[in-house]
Order: structure tokens, then sequence, then C-alpha cells
């Protein structure tokens, strides 16, 4: 299938011009693949150079990533070093210097991995129209409406708050059988406001609330960790795929969520 | 639909080719322009054999749109020798048989040219995560990673001296 490709300089040009026949061309490692294959999608690729989507910045508490900010970006910035263990996970160096925050959110299963962290730090989409949408329900209608995210502002944490745990049969750049995002603030010894959400477990990423409910308000200690892996994979249907069965992802989720919780829990 | 020029610098010397919409870098290196030493392996970014710089970062040519290095840096193993002198990363492969078929060698080599330039003294785990984006079928990586270290040990001597 044979491809026409538009540049605009801004992302309002690139906005306005976006259809239902428009694929966009971020950091080209989902895209190109799938133009190199035949298969784009689409008849016309658009892609922006538009500088404010590779602005990293601070705001009222939360930090704003562009949707043009590389993995390698996240992982060089001290101020996002909570983030870059998640993204040091995605694929290769040469991955990374060119796959972005924007390309991941719309990355199909079981590619994802960044997005199920920010997800699961009450992640908010910033529209190119300038609406924001929280990531749960971009995530859950990217298909249906997508639109053209600008940046995505997420919440600062404090030390040690949040977890991010990968697994992949190949390490250190395997794709992922399942990855987990766990963002967990207490006062007084007792988790309040837990986030925990799941990438490859589902199509998309999700927040996963029965476990969320088991850790709000607990201690985490040995008996909340374990409500939390009984409700592990309460009301998902992993999905089937060459690195795994459904069945094997139902069976070894609780158990990585039990060592991520653990992690935590020091 | 039409071609579209593009100019840009390929190992330190100005280019200019006419490509294909959505044609990738790696098929205008190799076809528009010449330069062979970057391979195609699997053209979806898991082999790593298309490996280049650009603007000093490592990117896979098959999954870069070509247009979009207009104006821009590109480095392939073509432009690593000087003149007859082979870059000390090239002399470590050929010397300690880290290179069997070959293939691929020419990401291997961008890879750990990139790793050098920003870790002069890698440990041995810094250049297995710098090539953990390449694969190779022949060595079974350790004759790699031991090039890697050698040259990187005789480019710090040759500063130092």
């Amino acid at each position: 299938m044979t491809v026409s490709v538009d540049h605009f300089a801004t992302v309002a040009e690139l906005a306005r011009a976006l259809g239902p026949d428009t694929r966009v061309l971020a950091g080209g490692t989902l895209v190109m693949r799938d133009v190199n294959y035949g298969q784009a999608g689409a008849a016309r690729l658009a892609y922006t150079t538009d500088p404010a989507l590779t602005e990293i910045r601070a705001e009222a508490g939360r930090i704003v990533l562009g949707a043009g900010v590389t993995m390698a970006a996240v992982s060089a910035r001290p101020e996002l070093s909570f983030l870059a263990p998640v993204a040091r996970q995605i694929g290769g160096p040469a991955v990374r210097s060119m796959a972005t925050v924007g390309g991941n959110l719309f990355a199909p299963h079981p590619y994802g991995d960044f997005a199920t962290a920010l997800l699961a730090r009450d992640g908010v989409a910033e529209m190119a129209d300038g609406a924001a949408r929280p990531l749960a329900d971009l995530l859950a209608r990217r298909a249906a409406r997508p639109g053209f995210v600008r940046a995505v502002s997420l919440a600062r944490p404090q030390t040690g708050e949040f977890r991010f745990r990968k697994v992949s049969r190949v390490k250190p750049k395997g794709v992922s059988v399942m990855s987990m995002a766990a963002w967990l603030p207490g006062a007084a010894g007792r988790i309040t406001g837990a986030r925990v959400a799941y990438g490859a477990m589902a199509e998309p990423p999700v927040r996963v609330a029965p476990v969320e409910r088991a850790l709000e308000g607990a201690a985490l200690a040995a008996a909340a960790i374990a409500r939390a892996t009984a409700a592990a994979t309460e009301g998902l249907n992993p999905p089937d795929d060459a690195l795994a069965s459904g069945w094997y992802r139902r069976e070894t989720a609780p158990v990585h969520l039990r060592r991520l919780l653990e992690e935590r829990a020091g | 639909m039409s071609k579209k020029p593009l100019s840009f610098t390929l190992n330190s010397r100005e280019t200019a080719v006419f490509v294909d919409p959505g044609a990738n870098l790696l098929d205008t290196l190799r076809r528009g322009v010449g330069d062979l030493s970057p391979k195609y392996g699997c053209g979806q970014g898991t082999c790593g054999a298309c490996s280049v710089r650009i603007d000093g970062a490592l990117h896979l040519a098959c999954l870069t749109l070509a247009e979009t290095v207009a104006g821009r840096a590109v480095e392939t193993t073509a432009g690593l020798a000087a003149g007859p002198d082979l870059h000390p990363l090239q002399t470590a492969f050929m010397e300690g048989f880290a290179a069997q078929c070959g293939f691929c060698t020419p990401g291997m080599l961008m890879a750990a040219k990139t790793l050098l330039d920003r870790t002069p003294d890698p440990t041995r785990a810094e250049v297995i995560e710098a090539i953990s984006g390449n694969l190779c079928r022949c060595t079974g990586y350790e004759p790699i990673v031991d090039a890697i270290l050698t040259a990187a040990g005789r480019m710090r001597g040759r500063v130092a001296g």
C-alpha cells in the first residue's frame, strides 16, 4: 500500500488536517514497521516537528511531558528519575532514541509499558484542542476517539511511592508478557489513593480497581497484600498472543503483583 | 506519487537524493545513495542491523521516515574508518573474531560507538546494555563485548598518550 506523507510545522496545523484516512507518525517505531510491511492502515502519514512536543516542564505539583519526548530523554532527566526505570525497559538504545511518550499511548497490545506507568501516575492527556482527557478514558477509547495528544501531565511522586515491574521472556529488551505499575502514597502507615495499572493484561493498559480497593486505607503488610493478590485478575480476561496465553497471564499476575507490593513494603 | 528531494549530511558529506513518499532511511541509504553498510534484517526494529546515528543518537534506519532526516547529520559504518585506518572498534572486532557472518556487525559498531562517545570507560554490563538492541546469531556475543571493551581501552590510551 502506497502512502502519502505530509509534514506540518505546528501541532495545531496537524490537528486540523487529521482525518479518518490519516495516521500520525511520532517516533516511527510502530508506524514505520507497518509501512514497511505494506500495512500502514491509512493512505496518508502526517507528522510535525513542532518543538513544543519535546518540552518537559513542571507546573502545580505535576510534570508535563510533551508527546514527542523520547524514552531516551526521559531516562536522561533527573526530575524524571522515577520514570527512568520504566523508560529503560522499553526496547534497546536505538528504540529509546526514537519511541515517544505520545506514541506509547497508542501502541497496540502487548506494547504500552510507558502508558501503563503514566496511567498509574494519574496521567492526563492534553489534547491539541486544549481539552484534558484522563488517560483511562483516552486509552479505553483510543481506537474510536483517538484525537491528537500534545502532552501528558502526571503527578509528581514522593520517593519510594512508585513501583514498576516488567515481565518479559527476553532480557533486557523483550516485549512484555505483562507490566505492572503501582503508585501507593501513604499517610500514617496507610495507603491512601492507591493507583495500580497493568499493561499487556488487557487491550489497552488498564487500571485495576479491585486491587486498588483492596489496598485503600490498609497498611501495606501481609494481610493487605494477600487481599490484593487475591483480586489481582478480577474482572480481567487477558489476551492470548505469541508471548503468552491468557491463562498464563492470569495464573502468574498474582505472583508478580505480590512481588511488586512486597518490594514497595520493603 | 512524486518523489521528494532530500538533503542531509552523510558521514560529514553533503548528500542529496530523491525519495518516495513513505520511504525509510535504510532503503534511501542503500538504494538511493549507495551506502550498503547498514543492513536490512527485519524491517521492524527487532534486529538492529540497520542501526545508524542521527545527530549523534542511535536510530534504526528501517524505522526512520527518510524525509525526517532533512538537514540532519547521519553516520553509518561506512564513515568510521579514516582513509586506510580502521576505527579502533573495527580493528578490535577483526582481531577478536567478533564478526563471523558479519551481517550484524555494522549495527553493532554504531551501537558501540554511541556508547563509547558517551562512556569512554564502560563496564561490561554497560556494553551489554548498549548492544541489547542488536541481534547476533553467530558469535554468542562474548567476542563482541570483549572487542568493545578492548577498543575502549585502546581509545582511552590514545587520548591519554
